[in-house]
């Protein structure tokens, strides 16, 4: 257990160091460096800005140095939270995204939820009531939920609300929330508009989840200890419980870890169309302007965010299997 | 006579053949045949699939329209619906639309139009309109259908007056082909990456399942986003089309390479092959005849299961802006017209395409699903 | 074929089980009849395929979903003489619950599958009590340590609270035993409960079921295809070819006096102490167990036999003969029983 543990976390580290490289050289893909993006951004508001600025502003952020001396510097920095400056924001990257982060981890917390509470007993009724009415229901919404993709129900949903509603599911708040202090009313009415995100991000992972756990438990259910079971004259419904729906969660749960990195990789789509205040808009903007201290950095958080959250995932699944626990 | 004393026998005989199957004599490929069959959703699939390949090789005969001919008479105007009984009850025989007044708004001075009843433009199958070349090659004018007089658009147009029904139509080809490509190059990588892995075994295995294992563990999306937000601005649309096929396929290949290496591991160790070696089966033989045959129905699932993945992908990425660009069309470029609420506000048909994808990714995974209850005929 | 016993605890009539290959039904086992007696022990003897443990899961109504029992009585006996068709009480539901695990227990060939792994040992052994007694946890708790004790698991109180991957093969199948038992049923059936164990783990299993049945008093259906546990276990036998009981009888007349050509072809096929000396050759039985979907006509046995007498066997369903408690089914057996 505990080698497992120690095993997994030096596996972790390493994983983020690499992420770290990755999200550094995608930093360095875009084509110019910072030196250059100033040096045009001061011309156009009318500074003269000589090469020989330029240079020396180069030498000044370090951008003559070789690659990996300049990623260990952002390595360093980047492990206290300095990220460097965001040049469309013209601000600190981390203050920018401290900002937003808090939101996208809400929506990608209540999404896990979400996702989880409804498959599993949808799951488990889809399992013991096989090619019934419910089940081929269940079934069909699974394969539509997997083929539309996020963006467009995203789309239809707010044309929906947009024409029939006459209210926008965009944002977070309504009008007369958005600038007012906390209380209960506003907590309330930021969870009605965390619904439309929340259904929009989950759906797919959902329908997944349903298929994965249906599947997993008519496994389960052809077991030989489910036969043992009854043959010691246990009833359906109290066998059903305690063994194989346990057993069944043990892959569903194995597999947090992926839809966390699911969800948090539809999010920014998700957020831009939604127009939410929260680091997707943030993300795509940034690529879209090649701000790319800004999405650099917004990778590698995405990246650790679903790095810490498989581990967690994987120590769960420990703590849920003795047979792992027993090694 | 004697041919039909001959024929009619053995006729009766494969159809009674048929009705009792014999599972205990079938090969391998016929009872997942049987398995594939009684899968309907993939049988439905299989025919949806073939109907989009159809649409994609012979775009330009089933659109009315070239995809870039502007109709200015007809400014973001409504889908057409086709009829075959006027407002007063008359039936016509042929189907045909009403025709269309353009008015300007008083108020907002907006060009606005109207269906006019007074007027009917009847349909015509095999029409004759704008000449192309049929598959490249063929000379030819003819139409799946057209109007005699007037126009028509099936999905309505978009702002700058393009047929959507057109250009969705042409735009199966750049969606099925990335998907298509995609899946190839993730294919081959897959294939060979797993395959070394399986192969050589040992620190190479370790080493590359420990690289997937990373791969897999970061969210993608926003990775093929930053890629493809990193390809210069000022790449031609060909250029793109391959960086962004590419891009596609290098995260994607990550599964197969999977089922190839744990396939390869496991079978090695089959009593059916080390029969076979005993027997002084060669080992191109051994790979071929045994290896071979016993897992390439599971590759061919993770294939098909790859598809609608790179489908989407390549979706979102062409909406946002960051993948495909016109005048490249595919059905997330013509979806990136659709990204404001304004504009789906004033014309919801620009979502149509959308349905077309919904539509390819449903019949992906009802095949895919199918060929994954056939892969392995000997389960219950 | 039904044998005479006297107030048997089980008696299974013309049972037919029939398997739903989409839409078309392929029959499983065929009329097959037998009775256990009380503490009475008849081994169900066949090679695999021949329809032995379908017919055990189909007397506790646990039979796959595909496969049906279309005709027949399974009639459980109470000691004073009342009967419950077992048969007619359907796959689920309180009837057919209160008697599995109750009234019948059953052990399985796989010990390794037979427990959840993630649940204790303990857990899944007290459950049983607590289920049909409505006992509390502590007091099934104590019954599941006496009972491991009884069926010779070291430390059964420290027992209760390990996994089954902490077992071996043998201590699970004991275990597995324990929980058969724990709630006293009149008849255990055993489904090939030592093939997967090693030959002296073999050894101790069958000693143990041996003595549980003395000391407990329970009739065991014990279903092998191994003639040499019938010889150690069995008070009575009963062979089964290809879904049919083909012979019948007390274990030492059915050894001695085997009638049906394959019971003897079973037998001759046994290696036994001193063969070589004596220059006997094992005599392995030609040909193989008729699939399902090819089942012969007439006498099924006919194509493998060294004695069928054609046209006679193939056409026709052989008559049955029987000489006191042996009971064979073979246009031979009267030869063979005399007048």
């Amino acid at each position: 257990m505990f080698s497992f543990l120690s095993r997994r976390i030096a596996y972790m580290f390493l994983t983020l160091l690499l992420v770290s490289l990755v999200s550094f050289l995608i930093i360095q893909a875009a084509p110019g460096d910072y030196a250059e993006i100033y040096a045009a951004q001061k011309a156009v508001t009318g500074a003269v800005i000589s090469q020989a600025d330029v240079q020396a502003l180069r030498v000044e952020l370090g951008l003559d140095q070789p690659w990996y001396v300049q990623y260990g510097r952002w390595l360093f920095k980047a492990v206290q939270g300095d990220f460097g400056l965001s040049w469309t924001w013209r601000r600190p990257v981390g203050e920018v995204i401290a900002e937003r982060m808090p939101l996208t981890l809400a929506i990608a917390f209540s999404t896990l939820l979400f996702m989880y509470a409804v498959s599993i007993p949808v799951g488990i009724y889809s399992a013991t009531h096989r090619y019934s009415f419910g089940d081929n229901v269940v079934t069909i919404l699974g394969y539509l939920g997997l083929a539309i993709p996020n963006f467009l129900l995203a789309l239809v949903l707010m044309y929906l609300s947009q024409r029939y509603l006459s209210q926008s599911v965009g944002g977070l708040f309504s009008p007369r929330f958005a600038n007012a202090p906390w209380s209960v009313a506003k907590v309330i009415d930021m969870l009605q508009h965390l619904v439309v995100p929340v259904l929009v991000l989950g759906i797919s992972g959902t329908a997944f989840l349903i298929r994965a756990m249906r599947a997993a438990l008519l496994d389960e259910l052809d077991k030989m200890y489910v036969l043992s079971a009854k043959a010691s004259g246990l009833s359906p419904m109290q066998l059903l419980l305690r063994y194989p729906v346990r057993m069944a969660l043990n892959p569903i749960a194995s597999t947090l870890g992926w839809r966390l990195t699911y969800v948090i990789s539809g999010a920014p789509i998700v957020g831009y169309v939604l127009a939410l205040p929260d680091t997707g808009p943030l993300f795509l903007h940034a690529l879209l302007n090649q701000d790319m201290h800004l999405a650099g950095a917004m990778i590698f958080i995405y990246c650790a965010l679903t790095i810490i959250g498989t581990f967690l995932s994987d120590v769960l699944l420990v703590m849920l299997d003795p047979r792992i626990r027993l090694e | 006579m004697k041919l039909g004393g001959i024929l009619l026998p053995t006729f009766f005989r494969g159809k009674r053949a048929e009705k009792i199957r014999r599972p205990d004599l079938a090969s391998q490929w016929q009872l997942m045949w049987w398995k594939f069959r009684k899968h309907k959703l993939a049988m439905v699939g299989m025919v949806l699939l073939g109907i989009f390949v159809f649409m994609a090789l012979f775009a330009e005969f089933i659109s009315p329209y070239p995809p870039y001919d502007r109709n200015p008479a007809y400014v973001a105007g409504a889908p057409m619906g086709i009829r075959f009984f006027e407002e007063d009850g008359t039936f016509h025989m042929q189907p045909f639309v009403y025709g269309n007044k353009a008015q300007r708004d008083p108020i907002t001075l907006r060009m606005k139009f109207a269906t006019d009843t007074t007027q009917i433009w009847k349909l015509q199958l095999f029409s004759h309109g704008k000449p192309y070349r049929l598959l490249g090659i063929i000379p030819t004018d003819l139409h799946l259908f057209g109007t005699d007089k007037g126009f028509v658009h099936l999905f309505g147009t978009d702002f700058t007056g393009l047929d959507i029904f057109s250009r969705t139509v042409h735009a199966t080809r750049a969606s099925l082909g990335v998907a298509i490509i995609g899946v190839s190059v993730s294919f081959l990588l897959g294939a060979a990456i797993g395959g070394a892995a399986g192969y050589f075994g040992g620190a190479l295995d370790s080493f590359i399942m420990r690289f997937i294992e990373f791969i897999r563990s970061i969210p993608t999306l926003p990775l093929w986003l930053a890629l493809a937000a990193a390809l210069p601005r000022d790449w031609g649309p060909l250029a793109t089309y391959v960086a962004i096929t590419i891009i596609l396929s290098l995260l994607g290949w990550t599964w197969l390479a999977r089922t190839v290496r744990s396939k390869l591991l496991a079978t090695r160790k089959e009593d059916f092959v080390l029969s076979a070696r005993l027997s002084g089966c060669s080992d191109f033989r051994i790979i071929h005849r045994h290896l071979l045959p016993s897992f390439i129905s599971y590759l061919i699932v993770d294939v098909s299961i790859a598809f609608p993945e790179i489908l989407l992908a390549e979706t979102s990425l062409s909406f946002l802006g960051l993948g495909l660009r016109e005048p490249v069309e595919s059905w997330g470029v013509l979806l990136f017209a659709a990204q404001s609420i304004r504009a789906i506000d004033q014309a919801p048909w620009l979502m149509i395409p959308g349905i077309f994808v919904i539509v390819a990714v449903l019949a992906f995974n009802f095949v895919g699903d199918g060929l994954r209850d056939a892969a392995d005929p000997y389960a219950r | 074929m039904e044998p005479a016993v006297e107030n048997p605890v089980l008696s299974v009539k013309n049972l037919q089980i029939v398997l739903d290959n989409g839409g078309s039904y392929i029959q499983i086992t065929d009329d097959v009849s037998f009775s256990i007696g009380r503490g009475e022990v008849l081994a169900l003897v066949g090679e695999s395929g021949s329809g032995k443990s379908v017919t055990a899961l189909a007397l506790m109504q646990l039979l796959a979903q595909n496969l049906k029992i279309a005709h027949g009585e399974i009639l459980l006996r109470t000691q004073s003489g009342s009967s419950t068709d077992i048969a007619k009480l359907g796959t689920r539901g309180k009837a057919i619950e209160s008697i599995r695990g109750a009234r019948m227990g059953m052990i399985f060939q796989e010990p390794m599958s037979s427990f959840s792994p993630i649940h204790t040992i303990g857990a899944q052994i007290a459950e049983v009590v607590q289920v049909h007694e409505s006992a509390s946890r502590q007091v099934a708790r104590t019954r599941a340590s006496d009972l491991l004790a009884q069926v010779g698991i070291p430390d059964p109180v420290g027992a209760l609270d390990r996994y089954p991957a902490e077992f071996s093969g043998g201590m699970r199948q004991r275990a597995m035993i324990a929980r058969a038992l724990i709630c006293g049923p009149e008849l255990l059936i055993a489904d090939e409960p030592t093939t997967a164990l090693d030959v002296t783990i073999q050894g101790q299993i069958l000693e143990l079921l041996r003595n549980l049945k003395k000391n407990l008093g329970m009739a065991i259906l014990f279903i092998t295809h191994d003639l040499g546990i019938v010889a150690q276990m069995a008070d009575r036998v009963a062979v089964m070819y290809s879904g049919a009981i083909v012979e019948s009888g007390p274990v030492r007349e059915i050894f001695r006096n085997p009638t049906h050509p394959y019971t003897r072809a079973l037998l001759e096929a046994v290696p036994r102490l001193g063969d070589l000396d004596r220059g006997r050759r094992i005599q392995p039985i030609s040909g193989s167990m008729p699939n399902i979907y090819a089942v012969p006509s007439g006498c099924r046995f006919h194509p493998r036999c060294p004695v069928a007498q054609l046209p006679r066997c193939s056409d026709f369903a052989p008559p049955v003969f029987s000489k006191g408690e042996h009971l064979v089914a073979c246009i031979h057996g009267e030869k063979a029983f005399g007048p």
